[in-house]
């Protein structure tokens, strides 16, 4: 879409666009640029001498079990989320969505977790489930269940995948409501003539006109649940116990800023940044596609 | 619709506000209760000593961390200069770009659209190494700036913008209106609600950051409240739980009264602009 009016000149509109521009330079183009730069070579000990090494730096990652490792946990942690807290916000906006009494109190009482940062989510689980002063372990304890997850991995990845889901509830419910609310009414009163009720008709009915909601919903969830986790993971288990929390960013952030591997790190960087513009390009072709409908 | 209540509804949706509810509440109560009683697993969801807790952490902290007033006091002012920023800088760029016709205009819209796709989390090393060059490690300016740069707001401003009518535009101009004018008198109004709505989205934003000040701030005097918060429970020694409920509490205030009495406008820019 291009407009037919337009103002003349363009100092003025260089002038308004060069602050955004040169902070998109400095902070995202540069910075690209050096991270593939750096996944392309390798500094000697001392940072003296830099060779260019074509894509050892990736084969070395990609063929390190470790990396591996992490990358398989990254999606297993990834897909936990994204289901547990769609499938969570779309129960409760299904029910939202009902013509009930104090409906917009419940909205704005579902809305608010929103607001709350990853790591603070993550201390209000502590204090639900840390071994010693968790509210819910003491009852997982006097149910017979060995619970500490400070050294157990299976009970650390259950933590942070809890935390982590519960913190992004309401941006899919705020998602999943105005989505059904689109929905025209006189579809629904055709579905209930028809006599499809309750569960038939959200499966044949509201499911499969929910569905650019729901994917748009998928990619935004696993890009949350890559990237914006950190300070929930961090916070709770910092990756631990061992690795058995320590996804991809996690990862990044250890092996470059605790462990100084700059060029591995940057690797690494590459790889996440590869993984998002998949993401992206996915959620805009599909946007473009709807437009076009 | 048939005048009689809903109790499926009613029970599901008690149950998820449950959810959200009791955890906060539990922090709140345990804020106010004893330190060592929290040690030893004695938990109550009824709150205890009083309120002093409060302005203790406010005035004083925790050991190795800044009185939680100056970490309020990052936060806030990081959480507004993100905001304030993100959104003067993209309207800027995106009348440029939506209303005039300059060299380069589409190498500079795609720019700026690369950098949808890569997040902090992404790119941080190397941009720590770029900020590190510039000298603004341990500076509020490096704590905000990169994280100032944004192509879904200049998107949403495009967007907005390029659904005013060119009559309007016209009609503006044949009254002699500059694009200064233009801007100031007739897209500002438009796009309040836009306006509105990415406030409060970047005000939470900036206000939970937590991975990048913890690279670029290493000084606590530039400790936000989430940093100062992990920080809290990292400790080697016994973890004072009542100061960290009372500072999550703390911290938790602000960005929630914002969507809450933004919640209008939040919700709809959010699932209007399609971000």
């Amino acid at each position: 879409m291009e407009r037919r009016t337009i103002f003349g000149g363009w100092a003025l509109p260089a002038a308004f666009v060069l602050p955004q521009l040169l902070l998109t330079i400095f902070f995202f183009i540069w910075p690209a640029g050096q991270a593939i730069y750096g996944s392309l070579t390798r500094q000697d000990a001392f940072g003296l001498k830099t060779q260019f090494i074509g894509l050892e730096n990736f084969e070395d990652l990609l063929t390190d079990p470790l990396y591996v490792e992490s990358m398989g946990r990254t999606v297993a942690f990834c897909v936990a989320v994204t289901l547990i807290s769609m499938g969570v916000a779309l129960l409760l906006a299904v029910f939202a969505d009902r013509e009930i009494k104090g409906r917009g109190i419940y909205r704005t009482l579902l809305i608010w977790p929103y607001a709350v940062a990853p790591a603070v989510a993550a201390i209000l689980w502590i204090l639900l489930l840390h071994p010693q002063i968790g509210m819910i372990s003491h009852g997982l304890k006097a149910l017979g269940i060995a619970w500490d997850y400070k050294i157990n991995g299976t009970q650390a990845m259950i933590v942070v995948v809890l935390a982590s889901a519960w913190k992004q509830v309401s941006y899919n419910f705020i998602f999943f409501l105005a989505g059904l609310q689109s929905i025209p009414r006189s579809v629904i009163e055709a579905a209930r003539m028809d006599g499809a009720r309750g569960w038939r008709r959200f499966r044949t009915i509201l499911f499969p006109l929910l569905a650019p909601t729901t994917f748009f919903l998928l990619v935004v969830n696993l890009v949350y649940s890559a990237f914006d986790t950190f300070g929930t993971i961090q916070a709770m288990t910092q990756g631990g116990p061992g690795k058995s929390t320590e996804t991809l960013v996690v990862k990044v952030y250890r092996d470059g800023v605790v462990n100084l591997d700059l060029g591995g790190s940057s690797a690494q960087s590459v790889v996440l940044m590869l993984g998002i513009v998949m993401l992206t390009v996915m959620q805009f072709r599909f946007l473009g596609k709807r437009d076009k409908t | 619709m048939n005048g009689r209540t809903d109790w499926t509804a009613h029970i599901v949706l008690g149950i998820g506000v449950a959810l959200f509810v009791l955890p906060v509440w539990l922090v709140f109560s345990a804020s106010t209760q004893d330190a060592a009683m929290i040690g030893r697993g004695e938990l109550s969801f009824i709150p205890g000593a009083g309120l002093d807790i409060y302005w203790k952490v406010l005035s004083e902290g925790a050991p190795g961390v800044a009185p939680v007033w100056h970490l309020l006091l990052v936060s806030f002012g990081m959480a507004m200069s993100i905001a304030i920023g993100k959104i003067t800088i993209s309207v800027l760029s995106a009348y440029a770009i939506a209303f005039f016709r300059f060299p380069f205009r589409l190498l500079c819209f795609w720019m700026i659209f690369f950098t949808l796709m890569l997040p902090v989390e992404v790119r941080i090393i190397p941009t720590y190494a770029v900020m590190a060059g510039f000298g603004l490690i341990n500076t509020f300016t490096g704590l905000t700036m990169p994280l100032i740069a944004s192509a879904t707001a200049t998107l949403l401003f495009r967007q907005t913008f390029l659904a005013i009518p060119d009559e309007l535009v016209e009609a503006a101009r044949m009254d002699g209106a500059g694009p200064l004018r233009f801007l100031r008198d007739i897209l500002l109004p438009v796009s309040a609600a836009n306006i509105a709505a990415l406030f409060v989205i970047l005000f939470v934003y900036g206000w939970n950051q937590y991975l990048w000040p913890l690279l670029v701030a290493t000084d606590s005097r530039l400790d936000t409240i989430v940093i100062g918060i992990v920080k809290m429970i990292g400790a080697d020694t016994s973890v004072e739980w009542n100061r960290v409920m009372a500072t999550a509490v703390l911290a938790m205030l602000p960005p929630v009264a914002v969507v809450v009495l933004m919640q209008h406008w939040f919700v709809k820019g959010l699932t209007e602009g399609d971000k």
